[in-house]
């Protein structure tokens, strides 16, 4: 134990040069150092100020005969106690995070060995994700079956979404706000080709839901390429204002248009079935089914996408997101590679679109702003270009609004939600598990090379 | 005033006859085997004429310097070379091979790599959180034909050719001499390295003309040596290389001609030589009008004091 507070000292320390003199006394030092100063008052202020925060936000309702009540009966009460308790103890770890990190640091260090050595690592740590994959299968064993629905309509599609968005976003650096619309695209070709009575208007023959994933495929990456086409050429924000218009645009006529039976949506599309080889089986109300389907997908999308990335068009995306200039100067067809990364993310929303039409009822609010948003903060919260990340950022972001349902008023519930993304991009801006690439232009950007902002939109124009 | 040029790596070229140099100094004419030639390029940002009438000739092979004050108009000559920017007037025919010839004027900077010209950046461009080899193999890669949906299956093609660009990025690492930092991040390394690694990266793309903005600029001398010699090695191979360049060492030692810009005009061509005994060039630089024994030598881009130092030079 002592050495380790030994080798936790002098590291903290300026100058370590070797085992510091009186370095055992050194640690009750660097402890109240780290507690008394003028930054740890500051930081107790704010931490106090967030326990209020807190108990306020946690408190009862006000009225309109007392609009201050609120504050007053949350604050001025024996529960305020509580959260001044976790205020104190939020001061505490955060003043002493710096000596927690650089003991993890040194133990790292010593594992890995410099960090500006990139080593080659082609293939990413399969152990962890075979784990993980064979919690996820007996996952739904061990919760309710309202739980497992929530899994596939909520956490399991909006992973995939996340997974394609993150193609987008992560790989090709550039922000997509409209991304729900080419997911409405796939719901709606789900109703017209698979149902004859969901839409008003049908397909020219009635195909079973599996056969429209194709279609939907094709529809929702040519959607994507005509809508990236003219647009691509602009960058960062204004990129983003066009694609929200998209998004809204799409929004607009499902909610308007009779073909889509305006805000009533598509009822009674056909379950997924298959009928082949003697094997028939349907899916129908029970969610297990559904999940081990959206679970297979997830695992070989992420698969394939991993496999993009190491190959020279990954690489070639992240030249467009570090300088597009100079990958242009490189030979690299910019416009084309961001084609690409449009078209492959929007057919991966059309696909999840196919399989969230043929499981449940959906009309056009499903499709809002808000949802294109959800997606945008699950990609940035579990860890931009990184699969797993966006995988977990779902998993977290949206157990946490299950869990918030039936505990805190609806109204309520997107403050817990902007509290934690809030947290999160100031404590840890790359994310969840952030991508080895995107870290390192983090950091890069931190000491002023390069442009990686958080959303890798780039905002250096020159030589055009 | 003749305008033939004798073939071969040192040949004589006809000097701009000492004084009277003018916007149409002498260059390598049409019978010469050129890989550019780009006649009256006129680029105006709005009011601001930053080339007006450039001609420029590039025999194959050759190693030819751009030099002048800065402002002058070099890297907008560059960047029109590059497609990064479209003159409002001129031509450029790019020859890779005796063959074919190109026009260049309007295509995009992709297509124009594509083609064979390659070209590094006055303040460096590298993708700074990538690996050395990284960033050779994006340059290597896009000779490449393997797509998306290769690289998704593992198609035998798309190993191979991965293979061979990891093969090839690696040569060329070593060409340049970083074959020891492959795995490094670009921006960590040395400044002189960064250097070297994007000519690495542009001779990934295989070109036949390779344009070097001020590849010395911020090195040391043992550095510019190194370079120099790379460069000639470079050209040994049979890429033609287009220098713009301060130092007149470097300059002195490397090309085999010299193109000097002023205020967006051509003002005198020749051999180094020569062009440092021009005194329209002597002028430009020094701002001189009687002292024929000012030599624009050392690093007069770097001394304030020149009439064209303006400062306004483009990225």
């Amino acid at each position: 134990m002592s050495t380790t507070a030994t080798s936790e000292t002098s590291s903290v320390v300026p100058d370590p040069g070797g085992p510091a003199p009186g370095a055992q006394a050194g640690l009750g030092q660097v402890v109240t150092g780290a507690l008394v100063s003028v930054a740890s008052a500051r930081r107790l202020g704010a931490c106090v100020l967030f326990g209020l925060t807190l108990a306020v936000m946690t408190g009862p309702n006000g009225k309109a005969a007392e609009p201050f009540g609120a504050i007053r009966h949350a604050i001025v009460d024996a529960r305020i106690v509580y959260f001044l308790i976790i205020a104190l103890v939020l001061w505490l770890l955060i003043s002493l995070w710096p000596l927690a990190h650089a003991l993890v640091s040194i133990v790292t260090r010593a594992v890995r060995g410099p960090v500006t050595s990139v080593t080659e690592q082609k293939y990413a740590p399969i152990g962890l994700n075979v784990v993980l994959l064979i919690v996820a299968i007996f996952v739904p064993y061990f919760f309710s079956n309202a739980s497992v629905t929530w899994m596939v309509d909520g956490i399991g599609i909006y992973a995939l979404l996340a997974l394609g968005l993150n193609v987008v976003i992560g790989y090709a650096g550039m922000l997509d706000l409209g991304y729900i619309a080419f997911f409405a695209i796939g719901a709606y070709a789900t109703a017209y080709f698979a149902s004859d009575k969901a839409l008003p208007v049908h397909g020219p023959f009635i195909l079973n839901p599996f056969f429209v994933f194709p279609i939907a495929f094709v529809l929702a990456a040519v959607a994507g390429i005509v809508l990236g086409a003219p647009t691509l050429r602009l960058r960062g924000d204004y990129l983003a204002i066009v694609t929200l218009g998209f998004g809204e645009i799409i929004q607009l006529i499902a909610n308007n248009s009779h073909w889509t039976n305006g805000p009533r949506g598509a009822f009674g599309v056909p379950h997924l079935s298959i009928h082949l080889l003697g094997i028939n089986y349907s899916w129908k109300l029970d969610p297990k089914p559904y999940y081990y389907l959206l679970l297979a997908i997830i695992v070989l999308v992420m698969i394939a996408f991993g496999r993009l990335e190491r190959s020279r068009i990954g690489r070639a995306w992240a030249a467009i997101r570090e300088d597009e200039i100079a990958a242009e100067a490189t030979g690299v067809p910019t416009l084309r590679l961001k084609l690409l990364a449009f078209a492959i993310g929007a057919s991966v929303s059309g696909f999840a679109g196919v399989l969230f039409a043929s499981k449940q009822f959906f009309n056009p609010q499903i499709f809002s702003l808000q949802a294109s948003f959800l997606v945008v903060t699950i990609v940035i919260f579990g860890g931009m270009g990184n699969r797993l990340g966006v995988v977990v950022g779902s998993v977290i972001l949206q157990g946490l609004a299950f869990y918030l349902r039936d505990r805190v008023p609806a109204t309520d519930r997107y403050i817990y939600f902007g509290a934690v993304v809030i947290g999160m991009m100031i404590f840890r801006p790359q994310g969840v598990i952030p991508s080895r690439r995107r870290k390192r232009e983090i950091n890069l950007a931190e000491h002023g090379v390069g442009h990686a902002d958080s959303l890798g939109a780039s905002t250096r124009e020159a030589g055009r | 005033m003749s305008k033939h040029r004798v073939d071969g790596p040192e040949g004589a070229v006809l000097a701009p006859n000492g004084s009277g140099a003018t916007v149409d100094a002498p260059q390598p004419g049409d019978g010469a085997d050129l890989v550019v030639d780009a006649r009256d390029l006129t680029l105006r940002f709005g009011g601001v004429t930053s080339l007006n009438g450039v001609s420029l000739r590039q025999c194959r092979g050759e190693i030819l310097a751009v030099i002048g004050p800065n402002g002058a108009g070099k890297t907008s000559l560059f960047n029109c070379l590059t497609g990064a920017y479209k003159p409002q007037e001129g031509v450029v025919m790019f020859t890779p091979t005796p063959e074919k010839s190109y026009s260049i004027v309007g295509k995009t900077p992709h297509s124009i790599t594509k083609l064979g010209v390659a070209r590094t950046f006055q303040n460096i461009r590298l993708f700074p959180a990538l690996s050395a080899l990284e960033n050779v193999q994006i340059g290597v890669e896009m000779r490449q034909r393997y797509g998306s949906v290769g690289a998704i299956l593992g198609t035998p093609r798309m190993r191979r050719e991965e293979r061979s660009g990891v093969q090839k990025s690696l040569e060329l690492l070593d060409l340049v001499g970083l074959g020891h930092r492959v795995h490094e991040l670009s921006a960590s390394l040395p400044y002189g390295e960064q250097r070297r690694l994007e000519i690495a990266r542009a001779l990934g793309t295989g070109p036949k003309l390779l344009l070097l903005d001020e590849p010395a600029a911020g090195t040391n001398p043992s550095e510019k040596l190194e370079l120099a010699e790379l460069i000639r090695t470079i050209a040994r191979t049979g890429v033609s290389v287009l220098l713009i360049e301060h130092d007149m060492r470097l300059v002195m030692s490397v090309a085999a001609s010299v193109t000097v810009l002023n205020f967006g005009q051509v003002i005198a061509y020749g051999t180094p030589a020569e062009v440092q005994r021009n005194p329209a060039v002597i002028e430009a630089y020094l701002g001189a009008q009687e002292d024929d024994s000012a030599e624009p030598d050392g690093r007069p881009a770097d001394d304030g004091s020149r009439p064209g130092g303006t400062g306004k030079e483009l990225q």
